[in-house]
């Protein structure tokens, strides 16, 4: 009934190139009118053709500090990467057997994926206010000099902000490990065990590389959505705002196409990452030929 | 099971880093939460307490309908809307694409292709996504170019941008994903050849979607449900920009009381709509076991 002679397929690719059309063009739209020149505006029509835009971003022109907002949103992405890859993978072992406390852990996951980001937020922050508070008061009632001349606030980027997206990227890690161990192979293993391997040497030598395309779709996950993630660490980030959150502020105050500028640069990033995994996921997949 | 078998206790522990993370990133911020919620407060400290202040002062004038409705239930009720017109047309969409790349699309590798071409969009900021609305609907955006130059309308339309409708159309366009993973996933799972049978004892097109697919979909369905749900009642950053910082919503009255440091008032906010999303929730999953039961 599926058939690619009928009408309804070609209704039904008509629509999903709609919905395709859909995701795509606004994204589009903007990439397009970033090149526009001096004059250019926030919509259409295209007045000029040039980098002026670009140029005027690299200059810092009129907008915040956007260089290190940039900077910082690339290191924290990396570290939350690094994080989730390891955290997940670690417990993606321990989860193909039961252990105690399995199963809360595995209802935790799946809140953590659908607490309102808001509450969340305003709970890590709650908990970092009150370790402030706390090392405060423990500086003045033992006289701890450093505390009581230098301590500010424990609210920052590799803290609060961290821990707060790591409650986001962690659960894609995780179900990700399950997909994965729901699919795989044991006999490999129990060979390389039977042969006398240790279970650390069976882990490197036979799951990694077999599990090592899936890594990689964790390693996706986890950048992007740390370099992307706005609602969780709202409120955590301290003093030093990442990008999504300089971008949120620029929003309703910046009205020049070096918004769009911006948004194409980290569109770009954000782009070229995706490619450079799918293309290493290819790679480790055709390696190993499974 | 066989004492030689059983679980070393070395391989749970490997959940240990993952577990502390949650612990301390999600148990106790929100144990603290509900606990801070029934703290007093001023204008520069949070003060140790209990009192029920917070909750009253958030249903103050809600239980006499003098002056119409209360503002928080008019934002309650705002917020549900916007779930439900969300919801309606991710699940309509979602379901639709789905549909077409499980059962229309026969090679494995382009199934895979598409669905990524899908994906992606999902891995890049939100905040980007939005604003390039602005090009296609702002007043002089290429919707209002079109609807001038046709005589379609005679002054440009200003409820396109930092309106309801542009918050539904933004909830849209970056949630559908939500619904098509988990539905995806449910179709994929659907044996064709039952699909087969029912075709080859006569039913149509109709029939077999409505009585065969749907039911097989139903907990896709359900957990895209609770995922897009959950992520609009939460949500103060879609609403905010898309709306034009003028459409309230909880997740902004949250936000707002924390920029004024009046922490408890919005713990407490908090509270009632992490109770009211979890009540959300139990009912959908009510709604699969049932069906299951019947």
């Amino acid at each position: 009934m599926f058939s690619k002679k009928n009408n309804t397929y070609y209704v039904c690719v008509f629509f999903f190139s709609l919905f395709v059309l859909f995701l795509y063009g606004p994204t589009f739209t903007i990439i397009l009118l970033s090149f526009q020149g001096p004059d250019g505006g926030l919509t259409f029509p295209l007045n000029g053709i040039s980098t002026y835009w670009f140029e005027e971003l690299w200059r810092g022109g009129s907008v915040v500090d956007i260089g290190s907002a940039f900077k910082r949103s690339i290191i924290l992405g990396i570290i939350v990467m690094i994080l989730t890859v390891v955290l997940s993978v670690a417990a993606g072992l321990a989860f193909r057997k039961k252990f105690w406390g399995s199963n809360v852990l595995f209802f935790t996951t799946v809140a953590s994926l659908i607490v309102p980001s808001i509450v969340l937020s305003l709970g890590v922050a709650l908990q970092f206010r009150l370790i402030d508070d706390l090392t405060k008061w423990i500086g003045s009632s033992l006289n701890i000099s450093w505390v009581n001349d230098s301590f500010q606030t424990s609210l920052g980027m590799y803290s609060s902000g961290l821990g707060a997206q790591l409650t986001w990227t962690l659960p894609f890690g995780l179900l990700i490990m399950f997909a994965v161990f729901n699919r795989f192979d044991k006999s490999y293993e129990e060979a390389a065990r039977d042969l006398g391997a240790t279970p650390w040497k069976t882990f490197k030598e036979i799951v990694l590389p077999l599990i090592a395309p899936s890594i990689i779709g964790i390693a996706l996950f986890g950048f992007t959505l740390s370099y992307d993630e706005l609602a969780r660490s709202s409120q955590v980030m301290g003093s030093g705002n990442t990008l999504p959150l300089e971008l949120r502020g620029l929003t309703t105050t910046v009205t020049t196409p070096i918004i769009y500028a911006l948004g194409t640069v980290t569109t770009f990033v954000s782009f070229t990452v995706i490619a450079i995994s799918v293309g290493f996921y290819l790679f480790l997949k055709r390696k190993k030929g499974i | 099971m066989p004492k030689l078998f059983q679980i070393k206790p070395s391989v749970g522990l490997l959940s240990l880093p993952y577990s502390l993370v949650f612990i301390f990133f999600f148990f106790i911020p929100l144990v603290l939460t509900f606990v801070i919620s029934f703290w007093d407060y001023n204008e520069y400290s949070i003060i140790p307490d209990f009192i029920l202040e917070n909750y009253r002062y958030i249903f103050e004038n809600c239980f006499s309908f003098e002056n119409g409705m209360c503002v928080t239930f008019k934002t309650y009720l705002s917020t549900f809307m916007f779930c439900l017109i969300t919801w309606f047309f991710t699940l309509i969409i979602g379901f639709f694409v789905a549909y077409f790349l499980s059962f229309y699309v026969n090679s494995l590798t382009w199934q895979i292709a598409l669905f990524l071409l899908c994906t992606i969009p999902f891995w890049t900021s939100n905040v980007i996504r939005m604003i390039s609305w602005i090009p296609l609907l702002g007043r002089n955006g290429l919707v209002n170019d079109f609807f001038l130059s046709t005589g379609l309308t005679s002054t440009p339309q200003e409820w396109l941008l930092y309106s309801g409708f542009s918050v539904v159309l933004a909830f849209v366009h970056l949630y559908t994903l939500f619904m098509i993973v988990p539905i995806f996933n449910s179709m994929m799972r659907i044996d064709k050849s039952i699909i087969e049978a029912a075709y080859d004892s006569g039913a149509n097109g109709f029939q077999i979607l409505w009585n065969i697919i749907i039911p097989l979909c139903k907990p896709g369905i359900v957990i895209g449900s609770i995922f897009v749900i959950t992520v609009v009642m939460g949500d103060f950053i879609t609403i905010g920009i898309m709306g034009g910082q003028q459409i309230p919503s909880i997740g902004k009255i949250i936000y707002v009381e924390m920029s004024y440091l009046q922490l408890p008032a919005a713990a407490a906010n908090a509270v009632i709509l992490l109770l009211l999303t979890l009540l959300i929730i139990w009912i959908m999953t009510k709604m699969i076991d049932i069906r299951k039961e019947l």
